[in-house]
């Protein structure tokens, strides 16, 4: 989807800027490719378009399944009602509050771990093998893990605490635990995206920039990151809109209490616990509008090193 | 060659499981005249099977029952019911539903009214708090399958004698904290359906009301106040489990069991557990009723359960009406009973002291209800003054809102509490706005 619409954002800049007229024969060929893509083009219409349609025409009316009787179309009430609610936005900020600090931890971390991993000499299979066990453990099983590891009693995390102490019952401990185990989970796959971009890194230019007496540091902000700028995007891009969806995690750990659920979790709990089919797609189609946005501005502040432009990672 | 065997073998296996297939088709086709099967969606009760295979026995082959279980949590089960309800799924028949779902499926029309004989043999000596739960404005929707009340679990070495009223049981909790040991008292208080419970048992022990009596409209009177000052003083002098506001059922459950609390507020189940899991000290865990909020007035705890309902869209109504009437008789309660832990909602059933096998005398692998199910007597005196949760189509955006507004219980705030409770009751009842 994302990169879809990184893919659409940045076609009509490349068209305008080769604009000389086509032969025949490119045109005829052009023809061709397109209907050749017609079949796939519509079944993505099938598969994602008319879902998304269906919730924001659902998200128009007053509809609950337990009140088919009151079945109407209301407009922009739905979005008055959810924009005007406090939960809603209190929701909202968790959700943000998680997935920037945990994708900027993600970011550091990975990287990191993905310079050691380029770097090892040894057992280089091995350690990329390792790295990537916590990304393979389902979420949720090891989201249960943690919970016990915090909770007092049975777990020894919770245990090397004071003692009477459960974090998992006060708001702010809880989500530096629910970060805790979003990085735990996703660092590696941070690490993987960004290894191969590493791996984009022309040797010769860093030890060409070592002969010019480039420090360390500077070896790595002004030639790995520029070079690496579109796998760092794409690193970003996934982890961000992953992480504005966290779902499972917070509902092991700690069900949403405390103020502690996300956008997703409330949706989730106003479409099908409460089913509230109205209610529930309007707040599913401003999770999509908000994973829309985010795309949109991550496009735009790393411009054309947008994966799938011409010269992406050209400077 | 090699490969021309091992590719053949499993053909010539299928062929013989084909054949098995097809036979015991044909010989169940023998069993049951017309092969009719009955659906019953219900939820994982460990002999549950048992009693299915003696309702099909009963059934003669006029039709056969069949079991499917539902998930786990109960919020899991509803959903999967409401779901395939409202998409016109009629290939359910028997729905096991919990006491506070049956106003909304009958609200929904989701379920169909049980009249006449049906009627009379569903609620024929059926305890009067479980009877209400399946009916909704005037109307019985369901037969009462199981009911369910909390008891307070102590350990009678720690407390001889338990406490009869909540100021008592605080009290206590106060002193043995002193004397350092175990002395918290223990219940459901994570932000979900159990605190709803013990805050509706609070307020109905109280005399107050959260809602009017038709659910239409909320009152949160003056003792649905006093029970919110109740649950705050309980929840922050520091007697009560670190990690109340995530405790569940079964966290609850756990942390008596490790020797954690002096007082366990629970559903009767922790005693089937119990006995399998410390049976050295099964000798000292002890029941007595809920205390009370009011001295002086008997504790009205909140009524839990399954009832058992025919589909609307069901194909084969009077079979499933027979069938839901087997799977409750009082003979396959008392099954239930002595088996699964949960409680009878047939009067009749408490005072049965025949064992599983009347030929035989009692003992412990020929139970009756005394060996296995001690507290009965406790849980029909807390029957005969339960109370129910607020019956009302929206009962469950409800307790999302009170669940949420009572979350967590030792930052409530009376006055205020009450009249949040009263704003975001009166849109959750209109199935209005975001529940949070």
């Amino acid at each position: 989807m994302t990169v879809q619409d990184a893919t659409a954002g940045a076609a009509p800049a490349t068209h305008r800027k080769g604009k000389p007229a086509l032969s025949e024969g490119k045109k005829a060929e052009r023809r061709l490719g397109l209907w050749l893509c017609a079949p796939a083009f519509l079944v993505m219409i099938a598969v994602t378009g008319y879902p998304i349609g269906y919730s924001i025409w659902l998200s128009l009316q007053r509809y609950d399944l337990r009140f088919p009787a009151q079945h109407e179309f209301i407009g922009f009430a739905n979005y008055a009602a959810v924009l005007t609610n406090s939960y809603w936005w209190t929701a909202f900020g968790t959700t943000m509050f998680l997935t920037v600090v945990s994708v900027v931890i993600e970011f550091v971390l990975g990287m990191a771990l993905a310079l050691i991993m380029h770097r090892t000499l040894v057992g280089r299979g091995l350690v990329r093998t390792v790295a990537l066990i916590p990304y393979g453990i389902v979420t949720v099983v090891a989201a249960f893990s943690w919970y016990f590891a915090w909770t007092p009693k049975t777990g020894y995390l919770a245990d090397m605490l004071a003692s009477g102490a459960a974090p998992l019952t006060d708001q702010w401990p809880s989500l530096f635990i629910i970060v805790a185990a979003e990085v735990w989970k996703t660092t590696p796959f941070m690490a993987l995206l960004l290894m191969a971009g590493l791996a984009l890194v022309p040797e010769d230019l860093l030890k060409a920039a070592a002969m010019d007496g480039a420090t360390a540091w500077q070896r790595f902000t002004r030639v790995m990151l520029p070079v690496m700028k579109p796998a760092i995007l794409v690193a970003l891009l996934f982890r961000t809109l992953d992480a504005f969806r966290i779902f499972d995690n917070i509902y092991v750990l700690t069900n949403g209490a405390q103020d502690t659920g996300s956008v997703s979790m409330q949706t989730y709990d106003n479409l099908v616990k409460g089913l509230n089919l109205g209610i529930g797609s309007t707040m599913a189609v401003l999770i999509f509008l908000t994973v829309a946005i985010i795309a949109f501005l991550f496009i735009k502040v790393f411009g054309t090193a947008a994966p799938g432009s011409d010269d992406g990672g050209k400077r | 060659m090699g490969k021309y065997r091992s590719g053949r073998s499993p053909a010539r296996a299928m062929a013989g499981l084909g054949a098995a297939l097809v036979a015991s088709g044909l010989i169940a086709g023998c069993g049951s005249s017309s092969g009719l099967k009955i659906n019953v969606y219900y939820s994982p009760e460990d002999h549950f099977q048992s009693v299915v295979d003696n309702c099909n026995k009963a059934a003669g082959g006029q039709y056969q029952i069949v079991y499917n279980k539902l998930q786990r949590g109960s919020d899991d089960q509803r959903i999967q019911l409401a779901r395939r309800l409202a998409a016109g799924d009629d290939s359910m028949d028997v729905l096991g539903l919990d006491v506070t779902w049956v106003p909304e499926f009958a609200q929904a029309g989701w379920i169909d009214e049980w009249t006449g004989a049906d009627q009379a043999a569903a609620s024929a000596g059926v305890l009067a708090g479980p009877l209400k739960t399946a009916t909704y404005q005037g109307k019985l929707y369901a037969a009462p399958k199981n009911t369910n009340v909390q008891l307070l679990w102590y350990d009678d070495r720690i407390t001889p004698r338990p406490p009869k009223t909540w100021a008592e049981m605080m009290r206590i909790s106060q002193q043995l904290k002193g004397e350092h040991k175990p002395y918290s008292i223990v219940f459901t208080g994570a932000q979900y359906e159990g605190l709803v419970v013990v805050y509706n048992t609070l307020v109905e022990s109280l005399g107050g009301h959260i809602l009017s009596d038709d659910g239409k409209s909320v009152v949160m009177d003056e003792g649905a106040v006093q029970a919110l000052q109740l649950l705050k003083q309980v929840t922050s002098s520091g007697i009560t489990d670190p990690s109340l506001t995530n405790q569940k059922e079964d966290d609850v459950r756990r942390s008596f069991q490790r020797g954690d609390a002096a007082f366990e507020l629970n559903w009767p189940f922790v005693y089937a557990s119990y006995a399998e899991e410390r049976p050295q000290d099964l000798a000292h865990f002890k029941w007595a009723v809920y205390p009370e909020a009011k001295p002086g007035a008997p504790a009205k705890t909140t009524i839990g359960g399954y009832d058992l309902a025919v589909s609307s869209l069901s194909k084969h109504k009077p079979e499933a009406y027979a069938a839901a009437l087997c799977l409750r008789s009082a003979e396959n309660q008392k099954y239930s009973a002595i088996n699964d832990g949960v409680p009878p909602t047939i009067e009749s059933v408490y005072h049965d002291d025949r064992p599983l096998d009347p030929g035989k005398p009692a003992s412990a692998d020929n139970p009756n209800m005394a060996v296995k199910y001690p507290m009965r007597e406790t849980i029909l005196d807390a029957l005969r003054t339960a109370a129910l949760r607020p019956l009302s189509p929206a009962y469950q955006n409800a307790s999302t809102v009170m669940s949420k507004v009572l979350s967590p219980p030792s930052e409530i705030d009376p006055r205020a509490t009450a009249d949040k409770l009263r704003e975001q009751l009166d849109d959750a009842l209109q199935s209005k706005g975001v529940i949070p």
